[in-house]
């Protein structure tokens, strides 16, 4: 029941984002709304104990959620057979660079702080 | 074999086949990773994907037909999403104490993350949808449809770069680590969720404490700025 409650609470959330997104024609995609508002709302802690178990499900099996996207692959094999080798080339080498300089901004700043 | 025929007809077409196909295929290859030692090579999502895009080919499913059981579990990326407050929340402390590098290092390796898409893309000379659609790779799924549409992009195709980057950040992260010397878990994992979003921390998660509530944070921090700059930045470029 904890896990239903918490869900509820996660859709309703995310159900204010939308509505206020379209409201107000934030530049945010609805559930990133929906997330500020529920990070304002967890100050309130008999929220967090209904929330908590949802999220921790929800976020522990991240992975399975992009599986159906993925397989969307095969919708676009024209391109895969026209692109592909550029595409991957694309994702492959961005992906690399944006690893390296996050880890390494990161490092630079952690050890600034090991010094202090 | 014509009524086996008849009923997998009928099967197939109902929403029943694209769950239970969807979640049997993860199961398995999610234990096969378990038994693997958590290999960063055996990532049961690129295996999960490829093995039901070739079970559709093979059978002749069309991708909507799957969809209409596969949304069920599509649909939880909305709240999965709000549910990224929780991590932040749970890490406000340390999200207070070092705001700044967070910040900027979120700031520094999202943009390079996307500029160097751009600029790739453009440079190897592909056509400016799909540049769009290449842009917003490293954010998380849902939400890089939802920022790809502002830009001039194809939501389904940023949906398929953004799993596609996901899944090489989290099967090469870790030999790319070890290559380029960077030790220290924290910035790996925060590295992990800046760039390869959900499932660059879901993979941090299952490797060390540390990376994991890092990739959680960066996740989280991401979705945000990613929404908030980049329809900014890419209305002038596109």
């Amino acid at each position: 029941m904890a896990l239903l409650r918490g869900l509820t609470l996660l859709l309703i959330a995310q159900a204010l984002g939308e509505a206020l997104v379209r409201l107000t024609h934030a530049p945010l995609p609805g559930p990133v709304l929906g997330l500020l508002l529920m990070l304002a709302a967890l100050r309130w802690a008999p929220l967090r104990e209904t929330v908590q178990p949802a999220a921790e499900g929800l976020l522990g099996h991240l992975s399975l959620l992009f599986v159906p996207v993925g397989v969307g692959v095969m919708t676009h094999l024209h391109l895969v057979g026209e692109f592909g080798g550029r595409l991957l080339l694309v994702v492959v080498l961005s992906t690399g660079l944006g690893l390296a300089v996050t880890a390494w901004v990161l490092r630079a700043f952690l050890a600034r702080e090991g010094r202090r | 074999m014509q009524d086996f025929v008849q009923l997998w007809v009928y099967l197939s077409a109902t929403p029943l086949f694209g769950l239970t196909v969807t979640l049997a295929v993860y199961v398995l290859a999610h234990a096969a990773y378990v038994r693997l030692g958590h290999a960063a090579w055996a990532n049961p999502v690129p295996w999960s994907v490829a093995t039901l895009a070739v079970l559709l080919l093979a059978s002749g499913t069309p991708y909507p037909t799957y969809f209409s059981g596969a949304q069920f579990i599509h649909f939880l990326l909305g709240p999965a999403v709000v549910a990224m407050a929780w991590p932040l929340w749970q890490r406000r402390e340390e999200l207070r104490r070092r705001w700044g590098a967070i910040l900027v290092a979120a700031l520094a390796g999202g943009a390079t993350a996307s500029l160097s898409a751009v600029a790739i893309g453009w440079a190897l000379g592909l056509p400016r949808d799909l540049v769009a659609s290449l842009a917003t790779k490293s954010v998380t799924a849902p939400v890089a449809m939802g920022i790809a549409e502002r830009i001039g992009g194809i939501p389904a195709l940023a949906a398929v770069f953004a799993v596609l980057t996901g899944m090489i950040g989290a099967v090469g992260g870790k030999y790319l680590f070890d290559l380029i010397g960077v030790k220290p878990m924290v910035a790996r994992g925060f590295a992990l969720g800046t760039c390869a979003h959900g499932l660059g921390a879901a993979r941090a998660l299952q490797v060390d404490a540390d990376a994991g509530a890092y990739a959680s944070l960066a996740l989280g921090v991401q979705v945000v700025l990613a929404s908030l700059l980049m329809p900014l930045i890419f209305k002038f470029l596109f």
